[in-house]
């Protein structure tokens, strides 16, 4: 059976065939996949916040923020000697499932996300291949490295392979 | 976990403070389903987020959870989660109609907010003991249902944690209906996360001495 890598809240892991990468309970987090659809080397990351300037720890843990997430994932990727200029990404997750009136902006973080990992891989010239993003409902994404689909299960619906 | 200031007695006596809240909560639960309802602390601890998710139950579980943000002097979180099945007993029960579910879309109206104001209920009583003794004024906001992955609704509770820490500060309480024989009937969780900020007023309020 093939085995499945798992990436946790705030958590950055690399795969690759036969094995698949899989995170749980994304809910205004964001997982950000990059993949080389030739050496199908892949890394995916489970992001909470857009951006590590927001920490307010000593110490920083990288997986947390959209910008530090993507450079570490180019940095595994790199050692793995995959070609950076032919990495693809694909995202989902950044939902809004509660609309507090009196919120703040932390509750709008599922948006910020988004476009934060927009902006970087922009900024990067990683193309983004496809997203499923936004939405009311949670998601969980697994990645397949050989075929690069990521497959995206949301509660009561049906499963969307992007 | 030291730089947060919290000893292992601190954690002790926030359980048994949390405790008295679920018992009172439990007591309101009961009147409400007019039926002996058990709450329960077993455990209050600092949680790293990439453990969060085996404590919250089966990965994959649907489950039904109302969030209710804590305002005043300590600020944070509350989830009320039942399995999506186990509250949609919960809600038929108290409006007998079949015809309210949380388990398949399309919720009716009725049932969430019937399962709105239980989790205002349980979080009104639980509040208001822990104001008792504490000293600290606690506020909860209206509640608001969703019905998803655990991890996916309570990770909306970590933000307020993830610029600080990996970690945050958990107590839990388990709700059950009271039985000699295990039944199937209404198990959840109640889980109250305090902000970073407010682990200072707790501490204080605690009247335990700070170590360092």
């Amino acid at each position: 059976m093939d085995n499945i890598v798992k990436v946790t809240m705030a958590d950055l892991k690399m795969a690759e065939p036969p094995n698949k990468i899989r995170t749980m309970g994304l809910g205004s987090c964001v997982g950000i996949i990059l993949y080389d659809e030739k050496s199908h080397l892949c890394g995916m990351a489970h992001i909470m916040l857009p951006s590590s300037k927001l920490s307010k720890q000593g110490t920083l843990n990288r997986a947390k923020y959209a910008d530090t997430a993507i450079e570490d994932l180019l940095l595994n990727l790199k050692k793995k000697q995959a070609p950076l200029f032919r990495l693809k990404a694909k995202m989902a997750g950044g939902a809004q499932m509660f609309t507090f009136a009196s919120s703040s902006e932390a509750m709008r973080i599922g948006p910020r996300n988004i476009e934060a990992v927009r902006t970087e891989l922009k900024t990067r010239n990683i193309p983004l291949i496809s997203e499923d993003v936004g939405g009311g409902n949670g998601r969980t994404i697994e990645f397949d490295p050989k075929t690069c689909l990521l497959e995206v299960r949301t509660v009561n619906k049906e499963v969307k392979t992007i | 976990m030291k730089e947060s200031g919290f000893s292992e007695k601190h954690l002790d006596v926030l359980k048994e403070i949390a405790n008295i809240g679920a018992g009172h909560a439990a007591t309101a639960l009961s009147q409400l389903l007019n039926k002996p309802m058990d709450m329960n602390v077993p455990s209050v601890e600092f949680v790293p987020f990439e453990e969060m998710n085996d404590r919250l139950g089966e990965e994959e579980a649907v489950v039904a959870a109302a969030f209710l943000h804590v305002n005043g002097d300590a600020p944070g979180s509350l989830f009320f989660i039942l399995p999506a099945e186990d509250a949609t007993t919960l809600v038929q029960e108290l409006t007998l109609n079949e015809e309210d579910t949380l388990h398949t879309p399309p919720y009716s109206d009725m049932a969430v907010s019937a399962f709105n104001e239980v989790g205002n209920i349980l979080a009104g009583s639980y509040l208001s003991a822990l104001t008792a003794f504490t000293d600290l004024k606690l506020y909860p906001s209206p509640p608001q249902t969703a019905v998803d992955l655990a991890m996916a609704i309570v990770s909306h509770g970590l933000i307020a944690h993830s610029e600080h820490s990996d970690y945050a500060l958990v107590i839990d309480t388990k709700i059950s209906e009271k039985s000699h024989v295990p039944i199937k009937g209404i198990n959840g969780h109640f889980f109250f996360l305090p902000n970073p900020e407010s682990f200072k007023p707790l501490l204080h309020s605690l009247g335990v001495q700070l170590d360092g």
